[in-house]
């Protein structure tokens, strides 16, 4: 509820406004980059989108630095940044639960089980299995079939074992950086954030090596039937989320290393950057369960 | 403090104000809605007779699509919208959104995404083709090219909804005056509250199964492919997990406007506040577990039907409470059938038959009857047009005097309300017989026996077009000028809102309001 005697009134602004062309751009781009035409439509947006983000953060930075911002603000932007988070938990949640309605309904179905096995008729010869490394299309047309599913999944215990233990580190650490800044103490803060910020390059590294050893090695591709479709596109997301989230905090170490950014008591910046990268952490546990060693 | 809106075209590029967003909503609203009803007309005169005479069945498909997708996501949304934008600050006493900068960019996105969605009609291949619902595999295998410029817009146009939905919440919850607490704010504020969160937690549901398409027409994947191990019945799944909570999207927020309008003309405060919260919140939470009575047909399991089944009929328990509010209220009321009045009675009343007709969809063993026939059509545009389309409208007229500080023409008003309320009974009620009858939707063409009754919806709808147009200048005439209206405007009416001048001003409160 307002607590402020009165209230402060914005001026207006062009940031918005070149904000949208540039994700317009962008989104355009895109499609027509897909679609066979050619990408500069796409980096143009896209560069422009991010200077523009680039000048609207700096705004932001500079009008809190200059005392403008008051309670009632800074409590909207951690509404803000909350609801943000909950409105990617709902992105993953859909393609988690795209993975549940897929090993639970429509692959045994295809196998014949169930209310609607009959669907087997088309695939004959297609059994029920998880890794999927015979697809219902392989089943039923041998070697002319599109989708042939993969020799080999990954092995949960290796790799991604190694990925689990960095980044549920790696929110410990975070968590030690933001104890250090709420102490005041600056040097430590930086060091925790900085070794927060090589965690996080080293999971994007050696899920790239993942990755390589998916695609060269065990023939587990996003074209690989719906095992690698599931693999793929949850890890990959995530991966996506992971580097978001490091180069956000790699921005907040040096904001903080740079321009002596952030006090003890004021430092919301870090702070959604921090809930950010722990949110990214549980989504991870998530795959872990049930992509890895559910999957395996 | 002192300053105004800035003069010339800047003033809506960066402007960073409530108002001024909420006017720039509520006019892209408004053409969005006369294009989409353009394209409802050429559908309508097509079906004026049985056979082929204006269109091709390809271009007739063409525009059952881009209909219902400007519909949903260009008129009724960003109606909702441009009413929240102008209405939630004045209502809660807060100097303007909580969030003013994304507010502007999350208006700004729409008419470019827009303009994408709009710019398939000239593609190669035509406009996307296969139904606002965008069913897999016609929406990735059989596609036309122009799929990947709509998938890219609805990324954008979902974008702007989330940040749209953050900034109501994050106004809502952070910027009410002192005193007000959460259960003395009006209902349109609670009901805005509770759709920015249903819209939080399915828009990004949405971008998900456009992206999941993306994939499967363009990388190779295969979550809607059997030959994969995927399934297009998944598509259903996960679409329907968006477009169920997306109906009461835009049909909540038209349950706090019509709560508003109908105690100022009963004169009698509302009946049941309380119960109304909770009836709204029941409504949100039910709406998220009752996403398959859309696919009842498809071939669920048993155990799926019936768990649709009931729990879709348990929705009528909560809206039964709200209409029977309504009704209270207006017992024994001292009432007077102002415009606005004439539209929120209409509404309640032809509401119900929607409502009426989504119960007998929600039986499943019926519904294989009913499943995709115009009966279907009936019911859904039961509740959308008298539903969303005649609350928006009521609330215009009822607010129009506080934005503009004049009072719009009542005959004319009048005049608009007749024609409308006759032409959507017209088009829409002769549909429930021939849906009843068999009659297939999405189809250009039709058996003989099923013309009058589409020859007299095809008139209902010129009639109802006919209509919107005397709204259309109604408002311009109220903008440019009429008799002035007070600062209550109507007589003894509750909220912040009429404690203001009329026009209100560009910066309402500079001090937070006192709350009695």
């Amino acid at each position: 509820m307002a607590s402020e005697s009165s209230y402060y009134v914005p001026e207006q602004s062009k940031l918005p406004i070149f904000a949208t062309i540039g994700l317009f751009l962008m989104a355009f781009g895109a499609a027509n980059w897909i679609n066979g035409g050619s990408s500069y439509i796409f980096f143009t947006g896209a560069l422009f989108l991010a200077s523009v983000l680039w000048f609207w953060f700096a705004a932001v930075i500079k009008e809190n630095m200059a005392g403008l911002n008051s309670e009632q603000l800074k409590r909207s932007y951690v509404w803000g940044m909350g609801w943000f988070i909950f409105s990617e938990v709902m992105f993953f949640a859909a393609f988690f639960g795209a993975l549940y309605y897929i090993r639970n309904f429509s692959v045994p179905w295809l196998a014949g089980e169930g209310d609607n096995g009959i669907s087997n008729m088309l695939w004959e010869g297609f059994e029920n299995s998880w890794p999927l490394y015979v697809t219902p299309d392989a089943a039923a047309h041998g070697d002319t079939a599109k989708f042939v599913g993969p020799k080999d999944v990954i092995d949960p215990w290796h790799l991604p074992l190694w990925n689990t233990i960095i980044l549920l580190t790696s929110s410990v650490t975070v968590h030690f950086a933001h104890v250090f800044l709420k102490k005041g103490e600056r040097g430590k803060f930086n060091m925790w954030l900085g070794g927060t910020v090589i965690l996080g390059g080293v999971f994007i590294y050696l899920q790239a090596q993942e990755y390589y050893e998916a695609y060269q090695h065990l023939g587990l591709t996003l074209e690989s039937g719906v095992y690698g479709t599931t693999f793929f596109m949850l890890t990959g997301f995530h991966g996506a989320h992971v580097t978001l989230g490091t180069i956000m905090l790699l921005i907040m170490l040096l904001r903080s290393v740079i321009a002596q950014h952030f006090k003890p008591d004021d430092h919301f910046g870090f702070e959604a950057a921090s809930w950010y990268w722990h949110f990214v952490d549980v989504v991870w546990v998530g795959l872990f369960i049930f992509v890895y060693v559910l999957g395996a | 403090m002192a300053h105004g809106p800035q003069p010339g075209l800047k003033r809506w590029l960066y402007t960073t104000n409530h108002k001024d967003i909420g006017t720039l909503y509520l006019w892209f609203s408004f053409a969005m809605f006369f294009l989409g009803g353009c394209m409802a007309l050429i559908i309508r005169a097509e079906l004026f007779e049985p056979g082929l005479q204006i269109v091709q069945p390809e271009f007739f498909n063409q525009m059952t699509t881009m209909h219902g997708l400007i519909m949903v996501f260009g008129a009724v949304m960003p109606a909702f919208v441009g009413l929240a934008n102008w209405m939630i600050p004045m209502m809660i006493g807060a100097p303007d959104m909580a969030l003013p900068r994304m507010n502007n960019w999350s208006f700004w996105i729409l008419p470019f995404g827009f303009a994408m969605l709009a710019s398939t009609l000239f593609m190669e291949g035509g406009a996307p083709n296969f139904g606002w619902t965008f069913y897999a595999p016609l929406s990735t295998e059989y596609a036309p090219p122009s799929v990947t410029f709509f998938i890219f817009s609805v990324h954008i146009l979902g974008a702007s909804s989330i940040m749209g939905a953050i900034n109501i919440i994050a106004t809502i919850l952070n910027m009410r005056a002192p005193g007000m607490t959460l259960m003395k704010m009006p209902l349109f504020v609670w009901t805005w509250l509770i759709t920015a969160y249903l819209l939080i937690a399915v828009m990004p549901v949405l971008a998900g199964v456009v992206t999941m398409m993306l994939m499967d027409i363009h990388f190779g994947t295969s979550f809607f492919s059997a030959a994969g191990g995927g399934d297009p019945v998944l598509f259903q799944h996960v679409f329907w997990f968006f477009g169920h909570p997306e109906v009461y999207i835009m049909i909540l927020p038209a349950f706090g406007i019509i709560s508003a309008i109908i105690p100022t003309f009963a004169r009698k405060p509302l009946f049941g506040y309380s119960s109304m919260v909770y009836a709204t919140a029941a409504i949100a939470f039910l709406s998220l577990i009752v996403w398959a009575h859309h696919m009842f047909t498809v071939g669920m399991p048993i155990a799926g039907e019936l768990f649709f089944m009931y729990a879709t009929m348990l929705i009528s328990v909560p809206t039964g409470v709200k209409i029977f509010n309504w009704v209270s209220t207006m017992f024994k009321g001292s009432m007077t059938f102002e415009t606005p009045m004439l539209f929120a009675i209409a509404f309640i009343i032809l509401f119900a038959i929607g409502g009426f007709s989504g119960l007998m969809l929600a039986i499943a063993p019926a519904d294989f009857q009913y499943h995709d026939t115009y009966f279907v059509v009936a019911h859904f545009h039961y509740v959308l047009v008298p539903g969303a389309i005649f609350s928006i409208t009521a609330g215009v007229y009822y607010w129009l005097p506080k934005w503009t500080g004049n009072m719009y023409n009542e005959t004319m008003g009048k005049v608009h309300f007749w024609m409308a309320f006759v032409g959507l009974n017209l088009t829409f009620f002769p549909m429930h017989f021939v849906g009843l009858a068999g009659m297939p939707r999405r189809i250009p063409d039709y058996a003989l026996q099923f013309a009058d009754f589409n020859q007299m919806a095809s008139m209902g709808a010129f009639l109802f077009g006919a209509a919107q147009v005397v709204f259309l200048f109604n408002v311009v005439r109220t903008v440019m000028g009429g008799k002035k209206a007070s600062e209550q405007v109507w007589e003894n009416p509750q909220g912040l809102e009429w404690t203001v001048p009329s026009p209100a001003p560009y910066h309402t409160f500079s001090t937070p309001p006192i709350l009695r």
